[in-house]
């Protein structure tokens, strides 16, 4: 077995490493969206405009309106019928416009987001197994779960609301030095003490943010970990320890929960607190100001410069609410390009495999539809497709320096039977990882049918070799889907056949909704067993003339496995199979039984030959050694 | 939707809980006052060219904006205590709940869904909370408080903004109620996609083997493509809100702008009072809006609120009776025409009109093919699951009368596939027994074959064991699992295919030590190969739910057709082995 690791996320906060890199490589991704940000960016200004408008129409109506006709006996009101009006418009062209920026965001982010998930997903599926191997899957899988999340809110959320902000408060600061730019200077004071706020509160917060992320992420692994081993906690009666273990970590979370939030809810009172101090100074300064006759100020100034100040809270606010989020959402795409700039599966393969036709006299042609023959087509040279398996001299490491086979020699005719035999780490499984190319071999060499395996293409390299694995790995979907898994386009009599030459066919039968009974990823609708045969069969009906067997009936019970065998014995029959079993009577009628120990060939022989040789296959045959 | 369940949560919190919201009310009502004293402080101050005026409100805005952040400080720490304490309320009613769950509960949930509703709906419901309270009450309160004042103020001019309540009230209702069912649709969609890569992470050798890359990416790309249309009309609806509000807000400005003007210059209210009714106006109807960010929220986490309320509501179907036996007198078991179904139906049967006596001491083998409910007979007798029909007795007694913990501290059962826990290889072991001394453990492990292999480690007792047992081969894992079962001295053990894994020499190391060491306990083995069960004094072989023979076995050998198929096509090898 290659190294695994479990690699669990306890959900550290990861700091974004490279801000500047990340941030402009997203912004690529917008740039076929460049026309519509425009007008979206167009339509933000536009938004943020009215907001500020609606503060100074106040004023206008004041100063210009009210205070000229106060008391008089015969008003004039056109002025009122000029104005609103066109503020009326204004606004409700501002209301469209932030209808359309925000519906815009949404559409847009939700395309960019859909170009990187599957961007991803695709660049996983070429990834090589190491890859796998080594990071845990819960870690590839939060890519696509809270990372994506994070960009959702940051691409949809926290950009245009950054966006909006930053122009409201230029907006707004303006608006204010027109005003009257001796209020402006009080003004700014307390706008300086305000972002003091967001600086140190942030600091506290994304420091108490990061512990509560990291308990978080150590409670959610124990209930993950205690509700998978569910029925060894009720069998054992441990429900009271795994409650007590909880408790204490629920209890940590808790605490750090409420510091971190506690920061968080108490930014706003105090942020709005300042903003009302502002208020009340300058109420009071521009009210002596106005009063001790300094005409540059008036009493129209003094109401929108007011309402203006309250307006500039929600700009820094934001900010700082939002670059929280968005530090995670800049780490999570960083965690997500990583993925994407992994480096994939090379193929230097170039020989394909092909359908032929054998002519009576023996020539091959090539043709689309016939299913029967299989060639590897080598430029324009056809090399009919026998499944004849060697390897020369291999040796193999997972980890530098440290070998897993040594100088493996086995060579399988067609249609021979071959099977491994030896401890867990013994390399069985490994043997055959490298025959599919899953892994690549350090020296020596692979030979299909004559060929280095190198030459050939991946894709159908492996298409010329059948696999039942040790872990069935069912897919959602009905069972008929499975099981055409190994064969595109099968029709119903070739699932059918398949099904019953793996005896699988007669518990299908039974179920309510026969084959079309759909599997959900992990229900317990079938046994281990029955799931081993389905998988069986999914090989079956790919009917390939080299075969894998990993422990492939090690999970069916022996008289199951007899009909099984039967089934596969049809199935085996001028075919070249590889088996690894742990129970050596499946692998009895092997033409050549290889015993592995350590990555070395030990003995090597039919059943009747390593009996007689009294080696370790006699000893194991005879329960006299263990097998790990 | 039933909030009972979830209510209990607040249990311990209920200071926080009620004073959070009193805060927020008292703030809001402070609030509320400001534009008041602003219109006072435009109207005697500056108008009236007043300094002291000035002076006076001035300070007294300068109070109540003290007393709103210090308000609004202590709200916002009880309101996070409060929804902290209250999501660990939560998570530990659920994971007790959960720990609480029989096995047929269980089969009703996945284990990954149940591990989503403990994660992150947990952590939804926990900011819904605590938005509430930020939220919700200070929306309410201050929709209610500038009402209030604007009509103090004018009644007449305040009328006119009320006509735009029930018009966003209308508006917010029917998108919550058109967009709530989308956001469902949304989640689900979520759930397939991440199925989808998780079912290729885990199958990513049979992708890989059957070249079906292509087949996966463009089953990932349909799910994607529909959650994009499932996300762009679940918020098409959502993000109409915020600039309906402001429209709004807009239109009523204008209209009291335009009307209030006339007003004034009539001098039938004063300037002042006119700039604090547009302020109340804004504060109104901004007041809407967060209520209805609040329920948008709500909204978008409703399926959590649902997805837990399921685990917190579940019927737990095996529980202790009032009166229950505690101690248990002997390891006898009878079957008494025991009938059993996982769908507790009648009809659905999976085991059949069982009869079986067991005594104490006895060694029993259980052997049938894949799917004969070998596993569910065994199951029954921890309680895992109850009986359908039929009774089944321990020492003379109903396994429905003891209590639970009874009954399992005295039945040892060692699952198949079973799970070792990350932790050191001691404390796996103490899982069978919590107090176990050093003895207990060393001689468990002594009859499980596994010491030995345990002292060649450089850690020995305290080698740490990864999450799954990763770290340790099949057949170690079993055999430190029988270990595990056997270090509380059952007066019952069950092994269900404990020894797939182990070769069968040392398999017969493990049966000998059964008999020398524990001949009183009754042990009960499942098994595929018959040479793990020859010996046993009864060998019940089962066939689809029915118990088609039972006896020792020679008697079996020659009376048992099934019995005879398995055993023949095993040991014929062995014959021909030994030519």
């Amino acid at each position: 077995m290659p190294p695994f690791s479990h690699g669990h996320r306890t959900g550290k906060v990861a700091k974004p490493k490279y801000i500047k890199k990340t941030i402009k490589r997203l912004f690529s991704y917008f740039g076929s969206y460049k026309f519509r940000l425009t007008i979206v960016l167009l339509c933000i200004v536009l938004a943020s405009t009215t907001t500020i408008a609606s503060s100074i129409f106040l004023r206008f109506i004041i100063d210009n309106g009210i205070t000229p006709l106060i008391g008089s006996v015969d008003p004039d009101f056109s002025y009122f019928y000029e104005t609103v009006p066109k503020f009326a418009i204004l606004l409700l062209c501002g209301v469209l416009a932030m209808y359309y920026y925000s519906r815009e965001m949404v559409t847009i982010s939700q395309q960019i987001l859909k170009k990187i998930r599957n961007q991803m997903f695709e660049h996983m599926q070429k990834l090589p197994l190491t890859y796998f191997d080594t990071k845990g899957h819960g870690d590839i899988l939060s890519r696509y779960t809270n990372d994506i999340d994070a960009m959702v809110n940051m691409l949809s959320q926290s950009i245009p609301q950054l966006l909006l902000g930053i122009l409201q408060f230029i907006g707004i600061v303006s608006a204010m030095i027109i005003t009257s730019w001796q209020l402006s200077i009080i003004a700014f004071i307390i706008i300086l003490l305000m972002f003091l706020v967001v600086t140190i509160l942030g600091k506290a917060s994304g420091k108490y943010f990061s512990k509560q992320q990291a308990s978080l992420g150590a409670t959610n692994a124990y209930v993950e970990e205690m509700i998978a081993g569910q029925k060894e906690v009720k069998v054992f009666n441990q429900q009271k320890n795994v409650n007590k273990k909880f408790d204490e970590l629920n209890e940590e979370l808790a605490k750090n929960s409420r510091r971190a939030s506690s920061i968080a809810t108490i930014f706003m009172p105090i942020m709005q607190g300042l903003s009302y101090l502002q208020y009340v100074i300058l109420a009071i300064a521009g009210g002596f100001l106005a009063i001790s006759g300094y005409s540059a100020i008036t009493l129209g100034m003094i109401v929108s410069f007011l309402q203006l100040s309250r307006n500039l809270v929600q700009p820094i606010t934001s900010l700082g609410q939002q670059i929280n989020s968005l530090m995670l959402a800049l780490a999570g795409a960083e965690r997500i390009f990583d993925l994407i700039d992994e480096k994939i599966e090379e193929d230097e393969g170039y020989i394909e495999l092909v359908n032929v036709q054998v002519s009576k006299n023996g020539t091959l042609y090539e043709c689309s539809e016939c299913t029967s023959k299989w060639a590897f087509k080598d430029k324009n040279s056809l090399i009919l497709l026998k499944g004849e398996v060697e390897l020369r001299d291999v040796c193999f490491s997972y980890v530098e320096g440290s070998p897993i086979l040594k100088k493996i020699n086995v060579k399988a005719k067609a249609g021979d039977n071959i099977a491994f035999v030896g401890s867990t780490g013994a390399g069985k499984t490994t043997i055959t990882n490298l025959i599919n190319r899953f892994y690549d071999i350090d020296s020596g060499v692979i030979l299909y049918d004559g060929i280095d395996i190198r030459k050939i293409k991946k894709p159908d390299l492996r298409r010329a070799l059948g696999f039942v694995l040790q872990d069935t790995n069912l897919f959602s979907g009905t069972i008929s889907e499975n099981i055409s898994y190994g064969k595109l386009n099968a029709t119903d009599e070739a699932v059918n056949e398949a099904a019953q030459l793996a005896n699988a066919d007669y518990f299908i039968k039974i179920l309510e909704e026969g084959y079309d009974t759909y599997l959900d990823g992990e229900d317990n609708l079938l046994s281990i067993g029955q799931r081993q045969l389905l998988s069986i069969a999914r090989c079956a009906i790919a009917n390939p003339p080299v075969m894998i067997l990993d422990e492939a009936t090690s999970s069916i019970d022996t008289r199951t496995e007899k009909i099984v065998q039967e089934g596969m014995q049809k199935l085996m029959h001028g075919r070249t199979v590889f088996v690894i079993a742990h129970r050596l009577s499946t692998i009895r009628n092997s033409d050549i039984i290889v015993v592995l120990d350590q990555g070395e060939i030990l003995e090597m022989g039919n059943h009747k030959t390593l009996m007689n040789n009294k080696g370790f296959y006699y000893k194991l045959y005879n329960g006299l050694s263990k097998l790990d | 939707m039933k909030i009972k369940s979830i209510r209990r949560s607040i249990k311990g919190y209920y200071k926080e809980t009620f004073l959070a919201p009193l805060f927020v009310i008292v703030d809001t009502l402070l609030f509320s006052q400001i534009p008041f004293v602003i219109a006072k402080l435009i109207d005697n101050g500056i108008n009236a060219s007043n300094q002291e005026n000035i002076v006076m409100y001035g300070m007294q805005l300068l109070w109540l904006t003290l007393a709103m952040t210090v308000l609004g400080v202590l709200g916002g720490i009880f309101a996070a205590r409060g929804a902290a304490g209250f999501s660990k309320n939560l998570r530990r009613n659920l994971f007790y709940k959960v720990e609480n769950y029989s096995f047929s509960n269980l089969d009703k949930f996945s284990s990954s869904s149940l591990i989503v509703r403990l994660t992150t709906d947990v952590q939804r419901l926990q900011q819904v909370y605590q938005m509430t309270f930020r939220g919700a009450f200070r929306a309410l309160s201050s929709l209610g408080f500038s009402v209030y004042m604007s009509f103090k103020i004018n009644s007449d001019l305040a009328k006119t903004f009320l006509l735009a309540v029930p018009i966003l009230v209308i508006l917010i209702s029917v998108v919550i109620k058109v967009a709530f069912p989308r956001f469902e649709k949304v989640f689900k969609e979520v759930d397939t996609l991440n199925r989808i890569v998780k079912e290729n992470l885990d199958g990513i050798r049979v992708v890989k083997a059957y070249v079906k890359q292509d087949y996966e990416v463009e089953k990932f790309k349909s799910s994607s493509s529909k959650l994009e249309n499932l996300y762009n009309k679940a918020y098409k609806l959502v993000i109409s809100v915020m600039p309906i509000m402001l429209f709004c807000v807009f239109a009523v400005t204008l209209l009291i702008v335009f009307l209030g003007s006339q007003m004034v210059i009539s001098e039938t209210i004063t300037t002042g009072e006119l700039v604090s009714l547009v302020s109340y106006v804004t504060m109104a109807l901004f007041g809407l809006i967060q209520l209805s960010g609040v329920l948008v929220m709500t909204i978008v986490s409703s399926p959590s609120f649902k997805r837990i309320t399921e685990v917190l509501d579940e019927e737990i179907d095996i529980r202790d009776k009032a009166e229950t036996v505690r101690t248990m007198k002997n390891a006898d078991i009878v079957f008494d025409n025991v009938s059993f179904s996982y769908l507790k139906r009648d009809d659905k049967l999976c085991l059949e009109n069982i009869n079986l006596e067991i005594t104490q001491g006895q060694k029993i083998g259980i052997i049938g093919s894949t799917g004969s409910s070998k596993t569910s007979l065994v199951n029954l007798l921890p309680r895992l699951y109850d009986v359908q029909s039929g009774e089944l007795k321990i020492g003379g007694i109903d396994v429905r009368n003891y209590s639970v913990e009874t009954l399992r501290d005295n039945i040892s059962y060692a699952l198949q596939k079973s799970i070792l826990f990350s932790g050191t290889i001691k404390e796996n072991l103490l899982w069978g027994k919590n107090d176990a001394s050093e003895e207990d453990m060393i001689e468990a492990c002594k009859i499980a074959q596994i010491h030995d292999y345990i002292m060649s480690l450089e850690k020995g007792y305290d080698y740490k064991i990864e999450r799954g047992g990763v770290n340790v081969s099949g057949g170690q894992r079993q055999r430190l699992s029988i270990a595990r079962a056997l270090i509380k001295s059952p007066k019952i053990l069950i092994l269900d295919d404990s020894t797939s894994a182990v070769d069968m020499a040392t398999e017969a190391m493990i049966n000998k030590g059964f008999s020398h060491k524990i001949p009183n306990t009754t042990i009960i083995i499942i098994a595929q190969r018959v040479s793990s069960i020859e010996n046993c004094d009864k060998i019940i072989v089962l066939d689809q739910g029915k118990i088609v023979g039972q006896g020792n076995h020679d008697q079996l050998i020659n009376s048992n057709e099934i019995y005879q198929e398995v055993y023949y096509s095993q040991m014929k090898e062995i014959e021909d082995a030994s030519i």
